[in-house]
């Protein structure tokens, strides 16, 4: 068994769990946080993307122990109170959802691949980027299309207007 | 409110529970008590057990039961079924060999489950299933279905002569032999359709929860049609009376057919959770997903189709085998006959048509409908054909599609079906000038320069939806009635419920039904709330498959708004002191037309529910149920056009464009509409160039975990450009057709055709990787 601590949704959590407990596990059962999914055993769907210390990690391919001491944030973490993440947002706008089941994942992917990508996104490095993501639902065409309009909302927001101006 | 009624493209209202994590899929449901299931699986296509030795396991910690097939058998659970009956062309009836949910006395694919384990934890179970001992004597194996049927070939069931389910024939024999005979040009071609796995992303899954004290069972399950796993398990399973036993299917994730289906799992979760005293929980993991769940296509086909002197078609005689698996899936039967022989005319006009299916049993999983079912398998043979007709005749592929298309309706096909409406060449025109076809030549010239070999295809489908009215199946086989039910609560504030029987699983029910509702009504889309996926909510209904729930679960919802509609008018017309055929329903009241009189919508709910003023002899309350039965499928059709480019270097094939022109009648919503023919058509493409499901000769599965089996990726696919052309359906009150399978019918043949186009070549097997392209290339 491991003790373990670490910060999930910016609240602070200890527990104790078997060894082998995987993160993504730790999430869904530990701390029902059921918005996490499991799509494959192999670490290729991408429906267990989470930010561990501030970087998308497959929660499938990290053990809870390994995750003691970091920061965790999960699909539930990501909205600002009741005002949607501007990437939850964009996939509600666009349809970049049909079933629901990999879409976590691919928020979690998206918003790490917009803050990797300051300069913007096209749509040939959101394609390549989504590699390690699997939908079988949109075919890709509206996530796609959801992507690139957050990074634009997201770049718009955080640039003062003067320097746009410039 | 035109804004949120029909026609608009209103963004979802399921969308924020899954966009932020609040979804509820099975996996994510806890039972007080609950336990966790792992099932023992036969590492072997086909074997006798000799002997399961549960000891071991029972020891384990955390084990609470391990249970096999033979206490299942005790118990009177009944065999796995199939509900569709096809008797083969001598009058016999199908030969439905024994399927057991846990197999007691022989495996016959290598994921048939021999027991479950229960335990505190999954690890638990999954450490104590590897130490159940199962003593199996190996049997040969046979996995193609062609080889099935040979002589000397490994048997299956007992039941089932030389694999042989049924050999079943649709059309006129004769007139079609007479027409090849005395045809000007034959075209002849071997047509294999692969086998695909469905994976939707969320791995099927059920709990099951006996309730002792009501001695009542619930289920929840990965369902597209809840209440028929209900019927099937009650009726057919003997887990339990309808009455007590409740099916729950919570959100779930994709199921494109491979859902439909009562496997062997949610069976054995509920008897077990009786059995152990606990609720039972069980969620696949990927590999047991691709093992067990139902597979798709699996076709081997002969075609030979018929042209006089005018590029006319005059006759078309196809001669297909089918694998069906090991076992007979609920509705594997009809999938290679009504759902495929029927549709084998087409767009086109073709006066004689035979077709000759043999189901076979394999050493493979089961096979069962898959997103299109059927219909992918008839258009992938008749589009390629008519294709490699074109360059054998020397004419324009689209020119020869154009000449034979069917352009009066209705239209009598030789094979059962009768199209309603439809414009084939409108579709043709718009796929053509989206695509820039006449712009085709030049674009090749260039790549070819580049060193590039393109190509370009096009597949003119048509399929059959809205399934399926209820007498016509029945007379067809089916063991179910294929209508819908709806029922409509309006609230004494005036929200409104809508319990449906059809089941989202990511079609957006919950926004399209209820801008139906928003439409006539005129009430804000919020105030109106559907309800599906619970047993003990909904009265019967059908589920969600074959494009239904536009065209037929929609239509019951109309059945119901129209009584609603005419309890309403009398209730405000009595309030408004005028006649009932004056009132009118505009902007959610209720006006005497032509005036400013009007009570509005809340305010005549209220007035029904306190009954203290209602016209003489009206019941109070406003809530109408209807069943709505089609009397006819419906025939969405199109016209899909993909353009390729071939590195014959490397074998890599890119998909420069495709494009989709499809026909499927009134539209609720474009956006989700746009959203199903996006996903159909990267499921066609999968098909085509990525995906299939492979058995070595004993009978493991090659495939069986994303890095050996191709899913389609982002970076695999273009963004598709979409467009409609629609005639409305004349058989439904909102002239739907259906939008949910177009995608993966029409678009695989476009991709061979163009592939083919690419490479000069008449055959290719799919999927079209990189080293099967690479050696065609070569051979060129």
């Amino acid at each position: 068994m491991s003790d373990i601590s670490l910060s999930v949704n910016g609240r602070q959590v200890r527990a104790t769990v078997e060894d082998r407990t995987l993160l993504v596990h730790f999430l869904r059962e530990h701390q029902g946080l059921t918005g996490t999914h499991v799509g494959c055993d192999t670490s290729q769907c991408g429906a267990c993307v989470v930010h561990v210390d501030g970087k998308a990690v497959k929660s499938c391919s990290m053990l809870a122990a390994q995750a003691s001491g970091s920061t965790v944030v999960t699909i539930e973490g990501i909205a600002n109170g009741a005002d949607l993440h501007p990437v939850q947002a964009a996939f509600k706008e666009h349809h970049g959802l049909q079933c629901g089941f990999c879409t976590p994942g691919m928020i979690m992917t998206a918003t790490d691949m917009i803050s990797r990508h300051p300069e913007g996104l096209d749509e040939a490095t959101v394609r390549a980027e989504l590699e390690g993501n699997i939908c079988r639902c949109t075919g890709y065409h509206n996530i796609v299309k959801a992507i690139l309009a957050a990074s634009q909302a997201m770049s718009k927001a955080s640039k003062p207007k003067a320097k746009k101006a410039a | 409110m035109g804004m949120e009624g029909i026609g608009a493209r209103v963004t979802r209202k399921e969308d924020k529970r899954f966009i932020t994590g609040s979804g509820r899929y099975v996996d994510d449901m806890v039972v007080p008590g609950m336990k966790h299931a792992v099932f023992v699986r036969s590492p072997h296509a086909h074997a006798q057990i000799k002997k399961i030795d549960v000891k071991g396991a029972q020891a384990m910690p955390g084990v609470i039961a391990v249970l096999t097939g033979k206490e299942l058998k005790a118990d009177g659970i009944g065999n796995l079924i199939c509900g569709w009956m096809i008797h083969s062309k001598d009058g016999s009836p199908m030969k439905m060999g024994a399927w057991s949910p846990l197999a007691f006395d022989r495996v016959r694919y290598v994921g048939d489950a021999v027991a479950i384990v229960i335990a505190d934890t999954k690890g638990e179970a999954r450490d104590a299933a590897e130490a159940v001992e199962v003593t199996y004597k190996e049997l040969k194996a046979v996995v193609d279905a062609v080889k099935a049927l040979e002589k000397g070939a490994p048997q299956l069931h007992p039941e089932a002569d030389g694999n042989l389910i049924f050999d079943w024939e649709i059309g006129d024999a004769k007139a079609t032999d007479a027409a090849i005979k005395a045809a000007h040009h034959v075209t002849r071609m071997k047509i294999v359709n692969n086998r695909l796995v469905p994976n939707a992303m969320e791995p099927r899954a059920a709990l099951g929860h006996y309730d002792k004290g009501d001695d009542h069972y619930t289920c929840w399950t990965t369902s597209q049609n809840p209440h028929v796993a209900r019927l099937v398990m009650s009726a057919f399973y003997n887990v339990a009376p309808e009455n007590k036993l409740r099916v729950i299917a919570p959100d779930v994730g994709g199921g494109f057919g491979s859902k439909i289906f009562i496997y062997p799992e949610e069976v054995v979760c509920l008897w077990a959770s009786k059995k152990a005293g606990v609720p039972v929980k069980w969620v696949a993991d990927r590999t047991e997903s691709f093992l067990t769940d139902a597979h798709g296509r699996d076709h081997h086909s002969t075609v030979e189709m018929a042209f006089d002197k005018n590029n006319r078609i005059t006759g078309l005689k196809v001669d297909t085998v089918a694998n069906l698996g090991a076992y007979m899936s609920l509705f594997s039967s009809s999938v290679p006959t009504y759902l495929y022989a029927t549709l084998l005319s087409g767009q086109y006009n073709i006066p004689a048509i035979h077709a000759n299916v043999r189901t076979v049993y394999t050493n493979t999983a089961p096979v069962d409908a898959y997103r299109g079912a059927g219909r992918p398998e008839a258009t992938y043979l008749l589009e390629r054909t008519m294709e490699t007709a074109a360059r054998e005749l020397g004419v324009s592929p689209a020119e020869l599609r154009r000449a034979n298309f069917i352009t009066q309706f209705p239209h009598q096909t030789p094979v059962i079906m009768c199209y309603d409406a439809g414009d084939y060449g409108a579709s043709l025109d718009a796929a053509m000038k989206a695509a820039d076809y006449a712009g085709f030549a030049k674009r090749r010239d260039k790549a070819r320069k580049a060193g590039k070999l393109r190509g370009i295809g096009m597949s003119c489908y048509i399929e059959a939806c809205g399934i399926a009215p209820s007498a016509a199946v029945g007379s067809l086989g089916a063991g179910v009635g294929l209508w819908e039910s709806a029922e409509v609560r309006v609230n004494a504030v005036g929200t409104i419920e809508v319990l449906t029987g059809s089941h989202s699983h990511g079609q957006g029910h919950e926004t399209t039904f209820a801008q139906l509702v928003a439409g006539r009504f005129g009430v804000p889309i919020d105030s109106i709330s559907i309800v599906h996926g619970d047993t003990d909510k909904v009265q019967m209904g059908m589920g969600t498959y074959g494009s239904r729930s536009g065209a037929v679960g929609m239509s019951a919802i109309v059945k119901a708004l129209d009584k609603v509609e005419a309890k309403a008018k009398k209730i405000a017309a009595h309030l408004l002191e005028a006649d009932e055929g004056d009132i009118v329903i505009e902007n959610g009241a209720l006006k005497v037309a032509g005036t400013d009189k009007n009570v509005p919508w809340f305010q005549m709910a209220l007035a029904a529910y306190t009954a203290h003023n209602l016209p003489g002899g009206m019941e109070a309350g406003l809530k109408e149920t209807a069943f709505y039965d089609p009397t006819n499928f419906t025939f969405p059709a199109g016209c899909y056009i993909c353009e390729v480019e071939v590195d014959p270097e490397t074998g890599v094939t890119e998909i420069i464009q495709f494009v989709a022109a499809d026909d499927f009648g009134n539209i609720i919503n474009p956006m989700i509409v746009e959203g199903q023919v996006h996903g159909g058509i990267a499921q066609g493409v999968g098909q085509a160039m990525l995906e299939g499901a492979y058995y070595d000769p004993s009978g493991q599965l090659l495939t069986a975990s994303y890095m050996d089996y191709t899913m389609p990726r982002a970076d695999d696919l273009p963004s598709f450009k979409v467009s409609t052309s629609n005639t409305p359906c004349p058989g439904n009150p909102l002239g739907i057709k259906g939008c949910g399978e177009a995608g993966a019918i029409g678009s695989p043949p476009a991709v061979i055709n163009a592939l083919t186009d690419a490479l000069g070549i008449a055959d290719f097997t799919m999927p079209a990787s990189p080293s099967r392209v690479w050696a065609a290339a070569q051979k060129h």
